[in-house]
């Protein structure tokens, strides 16, 4: 995956570059506005890290005059902004995740991968993992040929999951895509809704699917 | 500026100079006019008694010649307060009357003269003013009557006198009125001014005097007072956070250097090094919650996060949050149960209503069922009542006892029994700054066994939101 990184504050920036080709990435940095706008004109990358408020042109500018010029390539911004109407401008600006700062390196990570990804997917009407089948037009899943039955909302968390299968799935972005809500429960309210869903599609088979990533999320993964 | 000049600027005096001089004007109309009708009117008197007379004289010569003329006239002199009189021969020379002496060429003229004459029943012989009329009797007689006209310049001086006590009166009661009136205005004005002073340097209790007489600087002050009222609980609120960052993140950071120092000192191995390091993000992880839940509150106090505020359905939201945590409460051995069958608009945020009632169910989880063990039950309620909305969560756990309840919504208020759970300690008094966010409020009951959380918001299109 190429990477560009527009990041004023070097200590940062430099931090990402090294994290991002320590797990195989390409990585590219511009430290401000101009520079960063310059590199993304070229097109040639995978997904775009924009740092909110950068020197000479503000991030959301440069997202704003990519997307002008019919450049779609997926931009996360970052933000020591964190608030609600915050993420709303950055999503309007035509970014196409925010996450607000102090992040962690695997929840940028996982957000990263997750918006390459979905620059190459296609929406397919059936996903499949392994012996798992998710119809997404019928609602149906079925496990080794055997139907499972699912509450809406762990159909939803499933289809989330699948639609990123082999790909590490944070907590919050559980939270966000499958629930819609922006806010911290507290408690791990997820992980017994992932467990939940686990015993539905994983008791009783040998192989297991769906795999905690410790200290970073889910995935679901064939692992054969 | 000295106190005179101070006075003299003020609006209210400068009010009162135009007003004194428009009706200082209007004095002067009045009285020119007065003066200008009553001496038309005098002269008019006069004209017509000296023409009668003239017509009687006239016919007493027609009738008895110069000589019945000279004895009536003669007679007619010698009345007091008579008119003047003069007959005269083409020469000129005095027949009878009583006027002494004329202004020369008076007698050449005819009609009517305003001349100076002399009486000649005068011993002191002042020279007078009178309105005469010549008139020329055949056989070149001249007949001369007229009327003193001390009268009319008599009634000339007490007018000009009244204008002038009356212009003097305006002018002193009207000064008099005004630096009363404005030093009134600027005492009030001059003791607001100082409020205001002491409050700029820092004193935010003070607040601006009021008179109680309903009037327009009352009004005025009543509006400042709620603005300060406003502006002294939103510094109140500012100071708590600052107060509470800097006394309930200092701890947590003071654990976390610990930490670290003590990693540095002791680790031997690698492993112990990395517990170390583990921890050590935990702790922060733990420290950037509590930090967001402050700035949280901090934006909802202050009302910044109105915008974004549309038309939801409570309903939904409890319906949502009750979704998301029944898994939690079931692992737990707890019935969550949603009872929300009809659609309750509200104007709001939905994100800080959710996460507001996620608190409430998140702590009902973990206090409140921990005593009642397998028939454990909470109940999550949406509905209207009146024009309120009423989100309650109710829990069948040991309660918070009466006197606590207050101060369980306080920041990091975290009561005895929820010291050896996990949290920050924010979850009510955001609930409760969402609550008032949206001009509703928090309220803690008792639900007999347990605790019932209920934020109470106006149904949309009910109530604006509270500033």
């Amino acid at each position: 995956m190429r990477l560009l990184i527009i990041e004023d504050d070097r200590d940062a920036a430099d931090y990402l570059v090294k994290a991002f080709r320590e797990v195989g990435h390409v990585a590219d940095l511009a430290v401000d506005g101009e520079e960063g706008l310059a590199h993304a004109l070229d097109g040639q990358y995978d997904v775009l890290i924009v740092d909110r408020m950068l020197p000479k042109l503000d991030g959301l500018a440069v997202i704003g005059t990519l997307r002008s010029k019919g450049i779609e390539t997926p931009a996360l911004i970052l933000s020591a902004l964190g608030q609600v109407d915050d993420r709303v401008k950055g999503l309007r600006a035509g970014g196409d995740d925010y996450l607000p700062k102090p992040y962690s390196f695997s929840e940028l990570l996982a957000r990263t991968e997750a918006l390459a990804r979905r620059r190459g997917s296609r929406e397919e009407t059936v996903y499949r993992v392994g012996d798992l089948e998710l119809d997404r037009l019928s609602h149906q899943v079925t496990r080794a040929g055997g139907e499972i039955v699912l509450q809406p909302r762990e159909f939803r968390l499933l289809e989330y999951l699948m639609k990123h299968a082999g790909q590490v799935v944070t907590r919050t972005m559980l939270l966000e895509n499958v629930w819609d809500y922006h806010f911290d429960p507290q408690t791990n309210v997820i992980d017994v809704h992932i467990s939940r869903l686990r015993s539905k599609i994983d008791k009783g088979f040998s192989q297991a699917l769906l795999h905690t990533v410790r200290g970073a999320g889910y995935m679901i993964r064939d692992s054969k | 500026m000295t106190a005179l000049g101070k006075l003299l600027r003020t609006t209210a005096f400068k009010l009162t100079l135009v007003y004194l001089t428009v009706f200082a004007l209007f004095a002067v109309f009045l009285l020119a006019y007065f003066a200008w009708n009553t001496r038309r009117l005098i002269t008019e008197q006069i004209t017509q008694t000296v023409d009668a007379e003239i017509t009687g004289l006239a016919e007493q010569y027609r009738q008895g010649g110069i000589r019945r003329l000279v004895f009536v006239v003669d007679a007619r002199s010698r009345r007091p307060g008579s008119s003047l009189y003069l007959v005269t021969t083409r020469a000129g020379e005095g027949l009878a009357g009583n006027v002494g002496s004329l202004a020369t060429g008076i007698l050449e003229t005819s009609g009517w003269t305003e001349t100076a004459y002399r009486r000649l029943d005068d011993p002191d012989g002042v020279e007078h003013h009178a309105l005469v009329r010549v008139f020329q009797l055949p056989a070149g007689f001249r007949l001369l009557v007229g009327r003193d006209l001390e009268e009319r310049e008599r009634l000339y001086d007490i007018v000009l006198a009244a204008g002038r006590w009356s212009l003097a009166i305006v002018i002193v009661l009207g000064v008099a009125g005004g630096f009363f009136v404005t030093r009134r205005v600027l005492k009030r004005v001059d003791a607001m001014t100082e409020t205001t002073r002491k409050i700029m340097d820092g004193d935010l209790a003070g607040r601006l005097p009021i008179a109680g007489t309903g009037d327009e600087l009352d009004r005025l002050a009543t509006n400042l007072n709620a603005m300060l009222e406003r502006i002294e609980a939103l510094m109140h609120g500012l100071k708590e956070v600052s107060d509470n960052i800097a006394h309930d993140l200092k701890t947590p950071l003071t654990r976390l250097r610990n930490r670290c120092e003590e990693a540095l000192r002791l680790a031997e191995d690698e492993s112990q090094y990395r517990a170390a390091l583990e921890s050590t993000i935990e702790e922060s992880e733990a420290l950037i919650r509590t930090f967001n839940a402050l700035l949280m509150i901090a934006r909802a106090e202050s009302g910044q996060a109105r915008d974004g505020m549309t038309e939801i359905d409570a309903a939904e939201i409890a319906r949502g949050v009750g979704e998301l945590y029944e898994p939690l409460a079931d692992e737990k051995g707890i019935h969550l149960k949603v009872e929300a069958p009809v659609a309750v608009p509200v104007h709001g945020n939905r994100e800080l209503i959710s996460q507001a009632l996620a608190n409430l169910v998140d702590n009902a989880i973990k206090y409140g069922a921990e005593m009642n063990g397998a028939d454990a039950e909470i109940v999550v309620t949406a509905r209207g009542e009146g024009d309120r909305i009423l989100l309650a969560v109710a829990d069948s756990g040991s309660g918070i006892p009466a006197a606590d309840r207050g101060r369980a919504v306080e920041r990091f208020v975290r009561l005895e029994q929820s010291r050896s759970q996990p949290g920050s300690g924010l979850g009510l008094s955001l609930a409760s700054a969402v609550a008032r966010l949206h001009g509703g409020d928090l309220k803690l009951e008792d639900n007999r066994p347990g605790l019932r959380t209920v934020i109470s918001l106006p149904r949309a299109g009910s109530v604006p939101p509270a500033a």
